[in-house]
């Protein structure tokens, strides 16, 4: 280490799950440079308990959640994947946790006042995600937020024992790297409440739109749209993509080696929205008004887009044209870049 | 008598409750408790049906293609679609990395640990089990930096994993050509040398066709195989004689897997007694007698399936219904796969005709080392230029099921489309057959049954036979309870 390190003490880490897949701690497994194991090594965060990951079971583990409760065991770290179910008709009853007859809603209630830092893994546990979707009937919500409103399991004043309200890591699934760089950040003592955004998510993955770094952009450019999944042109057109409103750098950082979304031929879904798993449209399709899109890129008057678009559309090369419809590319670009007349 | 409370389980998908009668050091009864209820059932009914692409995955976390994979089947039989040769290539691909890569996370990040338990402190080979403990033990710190590479697979052509929409009804989104054909083999090739140096200490093809259980033992006395991961499970097995532990039902269930390109790889059908016989989904009910849902008229065929939560139903114990097949306790997984399949070792294994955990293990070892010499195969018989994926309209009603093999066993989704939505949507999750509380017969479900019987030692809360067992199954509660 080198000698200007600040050497730093360990946190300890507590990770819970209720409504959810547990897709967000599979999706942390593959993590990359660094892995899982080195990000918490150089985070300096001990695990006290992760219920996929770690070896305690039964009345120990039922006796750390209680010592966490009741501030015998001090608790730098509460991660809680999955959303909070508060059903039926207020009880909890939906998941009571294993071998204690008590609702998870108020194992993570009391747990979260006990933490110094409370974080959100994955739409669910933020906002309620795809466990509140259709009806709600779980009565689930998030942690802080129910949707795109304040307020949740927690309550929109609540700010844990650090200050800072909920870390709300966003995604279905999260990236690997959203976690444990905010890990990371917490345990450097770098992330304030001015870096996260109103949603409660950290900017360094929200300041972006999962638009930027697109592959498909010189088809959004021209407006070249794919009429089926597998083609290769753009999605917003046709397929439902909303990717050109959507906070995330899914397609700068990208998932598993080289993927994203968009990538793998389907559109965005907005799954880091705190909208998502609810919408009056079909996911796969694009809402029009004569046969304009709904849901146009939120910081561009639809005029002005309306306009660049008719525009595009009439210059658009007929290799994208072509290739747009296609499952792969059958005109290439013309060879090299042409002369410079002096 | 005594009575037990046994979880929270750490290391297993999901939360899970056991209520364990003791009577001198052994388990008389088991009932098994899904303390989660999740809802998709009463979630997806009016929704556009393609919408099911988006919610099914994330039924799962851990077999998020196994449950995309179940809704593009149905959706495709409702469509009348078939994927082409290529789209169903690349649907086997990307299911088989999810398999693979679940099999081995379940053997180094969820089974193994068990053995590096302070329990087993004064067993002369606890020195050798400290290699597999939680939380980053030197086995797991070599297997996660392997497993995220494998999985690189993903986000060549699913995009992400977990949670794709690339398994579409009509194939797959994402054509490729012979570059990413090459990608893709460096990258199934990367692994093989992990699984020969690390877990098998032999080839992938010697491990495969192993016989017998007597050759198999003395394979892990062999130098190579006995330095291995596996070799090491063997011996641990062999010191706690792990083969007498867990008997399931007699009764095993496959669907057929790896079926996109016609006749499947490991064959469908049901295995009982040594006889192989057709599997007729048709006789597949769930029964809700204790279960916390309304029983309506007692149990019904998926297809006319029912879910609704009644927290207060009589009797009940469980979030969990209890499907059975023509009324019988059937067990699905690996294990029944490789039986139905006709897999001698798994028979000689299974040689009283029931499941073990030693079997149960080994089962998944053996699908590993199928499954990565087909995957290196199918990613071959990609043609690119050809078409990787069908369309067609959705029609406003239609019926169509899903019957696929997950990791963890057989894995159905029933959908019906009425008026244009989603009007009924049932699912029956593998774990949902394995860990189902008791019938209206009372017959114990496959759990249950193999729990009892365990070795209870003195002052145990969470006993560690119990959760040999329990994890020999790979149990995913949050697919159990959707």
């Amino acid at each position: 280490m080198p000698l200007d390190m600040p050497m730093r003490e360990t946190l300890s880490l507590l990770w819970l799950q209720s409504g959810g897949c547990g897709g967000c701690t599979m999706s942390l497994l593959n993590a990359e440079a660094p892995d899982l194991f080195s990000a918490l090594d150089s985070g300096r965060i001990g695990v006290l308990s992760h219920p996929s990951l770690s070896a305690p079971d039964g009345a120990g583990l039922g006796d750390l959640f209680r010592r966490i409760r009741a501030g015998e065991q001090p608790l730098d770290i509460l991660c809680v994947e999955g959303a909070v179910l508060r059903g039926p008709r207020g009880s909890g009853r939906f998941h009571l946790m294993a071998g204690s007859g008590t609702p998870m809603a108020r194992i993570i209630a009391e747990s979260a006042r006990a933490a110094r830092h409370v974080v959100a893994i994955g739409s669910c546990a933020a906002y309620g995600g795809i466990a509140a979707a259709g009806d709600n009937v779980t009565e689930a919500c998030g942690l802080a937020f129910e949707g795109r409103e304040p307020g949740g399991l927690l309550g929109a004043g609540f700010r844990s024992r650090s200050g800072l309200p909920v870390i709300n890591v966003a995604g279905c699934s999260v990236h690997p790297a959203w976690v444990t760089e905010t890990l990371d950040l917490l345990s450097l003592g770098q992330l304030g409440a001015q870096d996260l955004d109103e949603f409660g998510r950290p900017r360094f993955f929200t300041g972006h739109l999962v638009h930027h770094g697109c592959p498909r952009n010189e088809y959004y450019e021209y407006k070249a749209a794919a009429h089926a999944p597998g083609q290769l042109g753009c999605l917003m057109e046709n397929l439902g993509c909303i990717g050109t409103q959507v906070h995330g750098d899914c397609n700068l950082r990208l998932w598993n080696g080289e993927g994203s979304c968009v990538r793998g031929g389907f559109p965005c879904i907005g799954c880091t929205d705190p909208s998502f798993g609810e919408r009056d449209y079909p996911y796969l399709e694009t809402p029009k008004r004569g046969g304009i899109p709904l849901g146009l890129p939120t910081d561009m008057p639809k005029a002005w887009f309306v306009a660049l678009a008719a525009l595009a559309k009439a210059a658009t090369p007929e290799r994208l044209r072509r290739n747009a419809l296609a499952e792969t590319v059958s005109l290439t670009p013309c060879a090299g870049p042409r002369k410079q007349k002096k | 008598m005594s009575r037990i409370v046994a979880g929270p389980f750490n290391r297993v998908e999901g939360d899970l409750e056991i209520k364990l009668d003791v009577e001198d050091g052994t388990v008389t009864a088991a009932y098994v408790n899904s303390p989660l209820y999740r809802g998709f059932e009463q979630i997806l009914p009016g929704k556009a049906p393609a919408d099911a692409l988006v919610y099914a995955p994330r039924i799962c976390g851990i077999c998020s293609v196994s449950q995309s994979l179940a809704a593009a089947n149905a959706l495709a039989r409702a469509q009348g679609l078939t994927p082409p040769p290529n789209g169903a290539h690349l649907q086997n691909l990307i299911l088989a990395a999810e398999n693979v890569a679940d099999h081995l996370t379940h053997f180094y990040m969820f089974f193994m640990p068990d053995f590096a338990q302070g329990v087993y402190a004064d067993a002369p080979w606890h020195e050798e089990a400290a290699r597999f403990r939680a939380m980053g033990g030197p086995a797991q710190r070599e297997f996660i930096p392997a497993r995220a590479a494998f999985l690189h697979i993903m986000g060549l052509v699913a995009g992400h994993w977990p949670h794709t929409l690339a398994l579409q009804p009509g194939g797959a989104s994402r054509a490729i050509g012979r570059d990413l054909q090459a990608r893709l083999s460096g990258i199934v090739t990367r692994l093989r040398r992990f699984l020969e140096g690390t877990l098998f200490g032999d080839t992938l093809e010697s491990f495969a066709a192993l016989p017998n259980a007597a050759t198999l033992a003395q394979w892990a006395g062999t130098d190579g195989p006995r330095q291995s991961d596996s070799g090491r499970f063997l011996a641990f097995s062999e010191a706690l004689s792990l083969e007498a532990l867990g008997r399931g039902p007699d009764l095993f269930l496959s669907y057929g897997a790896y079926a996109q390109s016609g006749a499947p790889a490991f064959a469908r059908g049901v295995y009982r007694a040594g006889a192989v016989s057709a599997l007729d989904a048709s006789a597949i009910t769930e029964d809700h007698a204790s279960s916390w849902l309304i029983r309506a008229d007692g149990p019904r065929e998926p297809a006319r399936g029912l879910t609704v939560p009644d927290a207060d139903a009589p009797d009940a114990y469980s979030w969990c219904k209890a499907p059975r097949l023509g009324g019988v306790v059937a067990e699905t997984g690996a294990l029944a796969r490789q039986l139905v399949d006709g897999h001698p070792l798994l028979r000689d294994l299974a040689a009283n005709g029931r499941g073990n955990v030693k079997s149960r293990v080994i089962a998944r070892l053996i699908e590993v080392a199928r499954l990565v010499p087909l995957m290196e195969r199918w990613i071959w018989e990609i043609r690119p230029g050809d078409p990787f994926c069908l369309h067609a309209a959705m029609p406003d009603e239609a019926r169509g099921e899903g019957l696929i093999e997950a990791a963890r066993g057989s894995l159905g989704h029933w959908l019906e489309i009425r008026k244009g939505r989603i009007f009924n949507y049932q699912i029956v999750a593998p774990t949902t057959w394995n860990f189902s509380p008791r019938d209206g017969a009372g017959q114990p479900g496959a759990c249950e049954q193999a729990l009892s019987g365990a070795p209870v030692k003195a002052g145990e809360a969470s006993p560690i036979a119990v959760q040999h067992i329990v994890r020999s199954f790979d149990p995913c509660m949050v697919c159990t309870v959707h």
